[in-house]
């Protein structure tokens, strides 16, 4: 009998992780260059998918409520297109066990 | 809040936290500055500190540290596809203090106790505090920009131990946005098991702890970086690392990437029955020697990962550097403070004193290291297969003649990969592994 329990999704993996949500986002993209950008890293290489690719408003929506602030975004994305700002003080992922 | 102190520190770290507690022992006037809720509240590593700065600072440390275990046991596994090979290692020895200057550590409790011991010296640490911009007058750093009312706070001399997300030393000029080559992305869960479990699996007793590093195929064939785990009192740390160009190249999630890693026979029979208690992520500096920035300009100093203080090697070591710039970052700022000079000249007494240390040192010897697993695309690829097929023949029992076999085991070899290659891969890796 296999008692593997079923691996985790990511909402279930981030139902786990303390945030303290701040009331602005600290992440902005430039809609314009995210238009014209070819691979739109941001969008599979985020651990927590923060970034989703809207068709139909052919925009990139940012859920910075989730992030837990690594800093790859930043580094991936090639057009320096993505504002990186830390999140007010105390503000954002706060580790449990870290 | 219009103040003056000998020195201001960014970031409550294991750079930020050492350079603190050596200013305030000294008997400096030293404030942190930690933008989490609490120091460690945004940190995560692999798991293990290394300890010989730590040991120096305060002896002992361990018996009142949150550390978890001690790592006697080390396992190095080379992993293709579905099977294993591995290495270990346990020496009685690493059971004695120092303890080989290895445990196991959880960030956030541990970054915590650290800053406190810098309090408890005399430094003020102040969390939930952001610093947003370097003070520059005459050419020369003056002091930080806090993000709260009236929040410009000066001193003789700035530590920038922001870590690698290094916004600061980056708005400021002191560095380029570094390139996604010389980055690591690193993901972990923390997995909870009960003492007993972790123990009979990974044959430990009291505070002895193992750690196991996965390599080759760890995270899918072609996929360069390897995976990790390492054992906690009562938890495991699991985790992956990978470099953030691969990533982006391949378009692979980083999520799904951990997901497969755990999923590995070798991963999934030690982790069999836990529980996920945290999900972390976050960048490492990878670029080693060649890809330092400037760490001193008049009136401040880099330390730790955002001067880009991480052994490149197949060692993710970074805490001990980070400790060890810090103490040497506040030195030099001692040297200076009694000169009453805060010149970038003087100041480029903290490059000579690293150039003598091990950091220095230890980043130069590995200087070629991130190129050169870069360029060894076979340690991911056709290596763990044929490494695998050579030694399932080898350990299979049959009636094939010994010499028959040897045979075989040289046209699999040949097969998959060229002998000539593998010589020169060996030979180009044998530095690298210490
Ligand atoms: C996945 C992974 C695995 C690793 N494994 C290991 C390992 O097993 N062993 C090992 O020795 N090393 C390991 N490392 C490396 C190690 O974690 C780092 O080298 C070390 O943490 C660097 O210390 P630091 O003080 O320079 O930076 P950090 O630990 O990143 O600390 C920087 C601090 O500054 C604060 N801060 C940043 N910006 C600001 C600002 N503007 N204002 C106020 N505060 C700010 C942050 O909140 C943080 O507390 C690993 C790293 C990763 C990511
Ligand atoms: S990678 Fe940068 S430019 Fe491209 S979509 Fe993402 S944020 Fe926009
Ligand atoms: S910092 Fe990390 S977690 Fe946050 S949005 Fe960027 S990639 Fe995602």
């Amino acid at each position: 009998m296999d008692k593997t329990p079923k691996p985790l999704t990511l909402s279930e993996k981030l139902f786990l992780v303390r945030f303290r949500v701040d009331s602005t986002s600290h992440l902005a993209v430039n809609q314009e260059a995210c238009k014209a950008c070819a691979d739109r890293a941001c969008l599979t290489i985020c651990p927590t998918e923060v970034y989703r690719w809207d068709g139909a408003a052919s925009a990139v929506t940012v859920s910075y409520e989730g992030c837990l602030e690594c800093g790859t975004c930043r580094i991936a994305c090639a057009k320096g297109a993505l504002t990186w700002r830390n999140p007010s003080g105390g503000f954002g992922v706060c580790y449990r066990f870290g | 809040m219009t103040e003056r102190y000998d020195c201001i520190v960014v970031g409550a770290g294991p750079a930020g936290a050492a350079a603190a507690f050596t200013l305030a022992k000294a008997g400096l006037d030293v404030v942190v500055f930690e933008r989490g809720e609490y120091p460690g509240a945004k940190n995560m590593f692999g798991g293990i500190l290394y300890s010989t700065v730590l040991n120096r600072l305060m002896p002992g440390f361990w018996a009142d540290a949150p550390v978890e275990r001690h790592v006697v046991k080390r396992r190095y596994s080379f992993v293709s596809n579905d099977s294993e090979a591995a290495f270990d290692i346990r020496l009685d020895a690493f059971n004695r203090p120092p303890f080989n200057n290895s445990f196991t550590t959880l960030r956030a409790r541990f970054d915590r106790w650290f800053a406190a011991k810098a309090e408890e010296a005399g430094a003020l640490v102040v969390t939930g505090a952001v610093v947003d911009d370097l003070i520059i007058k005459d050419g020369a750093v003056a002091g930080v920009r806090v993000r709260m009312e009236g929040g410009e706070v000066f001193a003789d001399v700035v530590i920038i131990a922001e870590g690698a997300n290094s916004l600061l030393a980056e708005k400021a000029g002191l560095k380029p946005k570094p390139d996604s080559a010389n980055m690591s992305l690193g993901v972990k869960e923390i997995i909870s098991l009960p003492k007993g479990v972790i123990d009979d699996r990974f044959g430990l007793e009291d505070a002895e702890g193992a750690a196991v590093e996965f390599f080759g195929e760890a995270l899918g064939p072609g996929v360069p970086g390897g995976g990790f785990i390492y054992t906690n009192q009562e938890s495991l740390s699991v985790g992956i690392a990978c470099p953030i160009s691969a990533l982006k190249e391949k378009g692979i999630k980083p999520n799904g990437l951990i997901d497969g890693f755990k999923r590995h026979p070798a991963v999934s029979r030690l982790i069999r029955g836990g529980a996920t208690e945290e999900y972390l992520a976050h960048i490492i500096p990878e670029g080693g020697y060649n890809a330092m920035p400037e760490l001193v300009t008049g009136g401040a100093l880099l330390a730790g990962d955002c001067a880009g203080f991480v052994n490149p090697s197949l060692y993710k070591e970074g805490s001990n550097l980070a400790m060890a710039s810090g103490v040497m970052a506040a030195e030099t700022v001692m040297e200076a403070k009694s000169r009453g000079d805060f010149s970038k000249k003087t100041l480029e007494g903290y490059v000579k004193r690293l150039e003598e240390s091990f950091v220095l040192k230890d980043l130069r010897r590995y200087k070629d290291a991130p190129d050169v697993l870069r360029s060894t695309t076979g340690l991911f690829k056709d290596y763990p297969e044929a490494v695998m097929e050579m030694l399932t023949r080898h350990f299979t029992i049959s009636e094939e003649s010994k010499a028959d076999a040897h045979k075989e085991l040289k046209r699999i070899l040949k097969g998959r990969v060229s002998l000539l290659r593998l010589a020169g891969d060996v030979l180009r890796l044998r530095k690298f592994v210490r």
